[in-house]
C-alpha cells in the first residue's frame, strides 16, 4: 500500500510542528524518517497512523483519502518509542489482543488465535516466553513482541516510532538487520522514525531528512549521502569538514588556507564541505590546496585509522577529521602534533547567494589510488 | 571516604530524644484514646455492650450510615474515575482549574458545605421552593446526608488516580486503539488494570470518610431519632443523654471500621508497591 501525504500542516499552539509537508512513500519500500528532535517527524508519523489529526491536508493510502478514518479502522501497525506492552497481559495475550478486538463477523475462532500467536512469536524467535510478562523481558525482547503484536492482524502498512532508541549498541544492531530481513520477507510498506542517521541510511530504502517542520531532502541513503542538497543536510549526516572563506581570484581563501576553485565569480563569501573520505592527508601542500592541520589525535580502532585535525593558521568551528587505511598508516607513520596538509579529492561549495551546493571536481593527480577505491 | 562516625545530625541523643518525642507524643494522642474507647465501652461487660449495640436506634444509625455509604462509594468511584480520566487524557481550557477545584471539599470546613447545601435545597434555599412544590424532599432526610457525603469525599478516588494515571500516560491506550480495540474494551482491558490499586485504595479512603463524617452530616440531617441518625451523630446524641456507656459502644464500633480501613489501607498499599515494583522500565535491554 502506497501512503500519499498531501499539504499536511500541524500546529501545537503557537508551535509550527509541520509546514505543509507533502510526500510520496512507495509502496512495499522501508522509509526512513530522519531528523533532529522537534523537526516534527513523529508528529508526522502520528498524523499518518490517525493518532493525531492534521489541521490541514490529506492522507492517501494507494489513493484512497482517509484522512477522516479513525485509527481503529485504518488497520495499520504501529510500534511505540517505549514499545506500551499491555503490562498486565502476558506476552501471548499481548500478541492477540488485535486479534481478539476485530469485529465478531472477522474474529477469528480461539484456537486459530492460539496458532497465529504461536506461528509470530517463532517469527520472533521468542516462543518460549509466551506466558511471561512485559515486565519480565529484556528490551530487544520487548521490542520483539511490540513488533509481533503490530503485525498480527496482518496490516499492510507498519510505522515505527524510534524503534530502536532505547536500546544499547549491540541489540540494537542486530535487531536492525532482523527488521530488515522480516521486512524483505512480508513487503509491508514501512516508516520508521529516527534520529540516528547510521541508522537511517543502513535500514532505509529512501531517506526523508525533515528539519522544523519541513522536509528538507528525499532519496535514497546513497544518494543522500553522496549529494546532499542543503546545509542542514550536509551537516547532520555524518562529519563534515568546513573551510569557510573569500573567493579572491578564483581561490578560496581564509587565513594561511586556500583552496583553488576555477571558474568562481570573485569578492564573496563561500564555504567549502568536504567529507572525511574525500580528504587526504600529504606532508606537503599540493598545487590545487594548501590547508595546514595539525594533529590533534589518532584513533586506531576500526577498519580505518581516524585521525582528527586542528587548523594550523587559519580556523573552523569544529575540528577536521579524516580516516586512512592502516597500511598506509604503518607506511606513512602520522603523530600526534605533527603538521601536514590535507588534499581534496572532490568537495561541495556553498556560494553566498545560493541554498545548493555545486560539486567541485579537482583533477586528482593519482588516477590509480582513485580508481582502486 | 572521611571517617565521620556519625552522619550530620546523627548524633546519638538528637535520635533519641527525636524518636522518643515522637513516639511519646502518638501514644498519648492516638494510642491512649483508641484503648479507652474500647475500655470504656466494654467497662460495663460484654453483655452490657451487646445490649448497648442491639439498642432499635442505634441499629437503624448502623443501617443508615452502611446504606449511606453503600450509596455514596459508587458515585465517587464513577464521578473520580471519569475526572481523572478526563485531566490526564485530554487537554481542555480550564483543565488545570478543574483539577484544583477538586480540592474545595478537602479545603472547606464540612460545616459550611452542609450549610451550602441546606442554603440551596432546603425548604427556603433557592432550589428548595421549586422542590417542595414538586414534593421532593432532600434536606432533613436521607438523600441530603448522601448529597453532602458526596461531596465531602469526592477528591478521594481522583486524588489516588491523577498522579497515576499521568505517569503510566496514555501509550498503553494509543496502541489498544491501534489495534482496532473499542472504547469499552480499551478500558476494561488497559486501563482498569492498570489503575485497580489506586482505585480500590480511593475506594478504602472514601468509605472510611463516609463512615466517619460528622459536621456536614449534622447541618442537613436534623438529627432524628431513628430516621436520620447516622453512627457518628448517635454517638453524640447517647452522649447528650448522659448515655457515656452507650455512646462508646457506639463509638467503638466506628473505631473498629477505622481500624479495619487501616489493615485494609497498609495491604492495598504493599500490593501498590509491589505492583508498581513490577512495572516494565521503560528503558534497558
Amino acid at each position: 500500500m502506497s501512503i500519499t501525504i498531501q499539504n499536511i500542516n500541524k500546529n501545537f499552539g503557537k508551535f509550527q510542528a509541520l509546514n505543509d509537508v507533502s510526500l510520496d512513500i512507495p509502496e512495499g519500500k522501508l522509509t526512513a524518517l530522519l531528523g533532529p528532535s522537534g523537526s516534527g517527524k513523529t508528529t508526522l508519523l502520528r498524523i499518518i497512523a490517525g493518532l493525531e489529526s492534521s489541521d490541514a491536508g490529506k492522507i492517501l493510502f494507494s489513493g484512497e483519502d482517509v484522512s477522516d478514518l479513525h485509527v481503529r479502522d485504518r488497520n495499520i501497525g504501529f510500534v511505540f518509542q517505549h514499545y506500551a506492552l499491555f503490562r498486565h497481559l502476558t506476552v501471548a495475550q499481548n500478541i492477540a489482543f488485535g486479534l481478539e478486538s476485530l469485529p465478531r463477523k472477522e474474529r477469528p475462532s480461539k484456537q486459530e488465535i492460539a496458532q497465529r500467536v504461536e506461528k509470530l512469536l517463532e517469527m520472533i524467535q521468542l516462543p518460549q516466553l509466551a506466558d511471561r510478562y512485559p515486565s519480565q523481558l529484556s528490551g530487544g525482547q520487548k521490542q520483539r513482541v511490540a513488533l509481533a503484536r503490530a503485525l498480527a492482524t496482518q496490516p499492510r502498512i507498519l510505522l515505527l516510532d524510534e524503534p530502536f532508541g532505547a536500546l544499547d549498541a549491540k541489540v540494537r544492531k542486530d535487531l536492525r538487520r532482523w527488521l530488515r530481513a522480516l521486512h524483505d520477507e512480508y513487503h509491508f510498506t514501512s516508516i520508521f522514525v529516527t534520529h540516528d542517521q547510521e541508522e537511517a541510511l543502513e535500514l532505509s530504502d529512501q531517506v526523508v531528512v525533515m528539519s522544523q517542520g519541513k522536509v528538507e531532502q528525499v532519496n535514497s541513503p546513497a544518494q543522500l549521502y553522496a549529494r546532499p542538497d542543503s546545509r542542514f543536510v550536509f551537516d547532520f549526516l555524518g562529519h563534515v569538514n568546513v573551510l569557510s572563506g573569500v573567493v579572491k581570484s578564483q581561490k578560496l581563501v581564509q587565513g594561511d588556507a586556500w583552496v583553488s576553485l576555477p571558474g568562481t565569480k570573485g569578492d564573496q563569501e563561500a564555504q567549502l564541505y568536504l567529507r572525511p573520505h574525500e580528504v587526504q592527508l600529504s606532508r606537503d601542500p599540493s598545487t590545487h590546496a594548501r590547508l595546514p592541520l595539525r594533529i590533534q589525535s589518532i584513533s586506531l580502532i576500526g577498519s580505518e585509522v581516524r585521525l582528527e585535525l586542528t587548523p594550523e593558521g587559519w580556523e573552523s568551528q569544529e575540528l577536521w577529521e579524516t580516516g586512512m587505511s592502516h597500511a598506509e598508516f604503518a607506511q606513512q607513520n602520522p603523530t600526534r602534533g605533527e603538521l601536514w596538509y590535507a588534499v581534496p579529492n572532490v568537495g561541495h561549495l556553498f556560494e553566498a547567494d545560493s541554498h545548493q551546493p555545486r560539486s567541485v571536481d579537482w583533477d586528482f593527480q593519482n588516477a590509480a589510488n582513485a580508481s582502486s577505491m | 571516604m572521611s571517617l565521620h562516625k556519625n552522619r550530620v545530625g546523627d548524633q546519638p541523643w538528637v535520635r533519641r530524644t527525636l524518636i522518643g518525642l515522637a513516639m511519646a507524643l502518638t501514644v498519648i494522642f492516638l494510642v491512649i484514646p483508641v484503648v479507652v474507647i474500647f475500655t470504656q465501652a466494654l467497662c460495663a461487660g460484654w453483655s452490657t455492650f451487646a445490649g448497648n449495640i442491639m439498642d432499635e436506634y442505634t441499629l437503624h444509625a448502623i443501617g443508615l450510615t452502611l446504606f449511606v455509604a453503600l450509596l455514596t462509594v459508587p458515585l465517587n468511584l464513577i464521578f473520580g474515575t471519569a475526572l481523572a480520566w478526563s485531566v490526564t487524557r485530554f487537554k481542555f481550557p480550564g483543565r488545570k482549574l478543574l483539577i484544583t477545584l477538586i480540592d474545595i471539599p478537602f479545603a472547606v470546613s464540612p460545616v459550611v458545605a452542609g450549610l451550602l447545601y441546606l442554603l440551596l435545597y432546603g425548604r427556603n434555599g433557592w432550589l428548595g421552593g421549586w422542590l417542595s412544590t414538586h414534593d421532593i424532599q432532600l434536606m432533613f432526610a436521607w438523600p441530603g446526608i448522601v448529597m453532602v457525603t458526596v461531596f465531602v469525599t469526592c477528591p478521594f478516588v481522583a486524588r489516588e488516580l491523577i498522579p497515576l494515571m499521568q505517569q503510566q500516560g496514555s501509550e498503553e491506550e494509543e496502541a489498544g486503539v491501534v489495534l482496532g480495540a473499542s472504547g469499552w474494551r480499551i478500558f476494561r482491558k488497559i486501563t482498569l488494570p492498570n489503575i485497580k490499586w489506586a482505585l480500590i485504595y480511593g475506594v478504602i479512603l472514601t468509605n472510611a470518610r463516609a463512615v466517619g463524617e460528622f459536621g456536614a452530616v449534622s447541618v442537613v440531617s436534623g438529627n432524628v431519632r431513628g430516621q436520620t441518625n447516622t453512627l457518628p451523630l448517635h454517638v453524640e446524641l447517647l452522649y447528650q443523654d448522659y448515655n457515656i456507656v452507650g455512646a462508646f459502644a457506639s463509638a467503638s464500633l466506628l473505631a473498629a471500621i477505622a481500624i479495619l480501613t487501616l489493615v485494609a489501607k497498609a495491604f492495598v498499599e504493599w500490593r501498590q508497591a509491589k505492583s508498581e515494583l513490577s512495572a516494565p522500565e521503560t528503558r534497558g535491554v
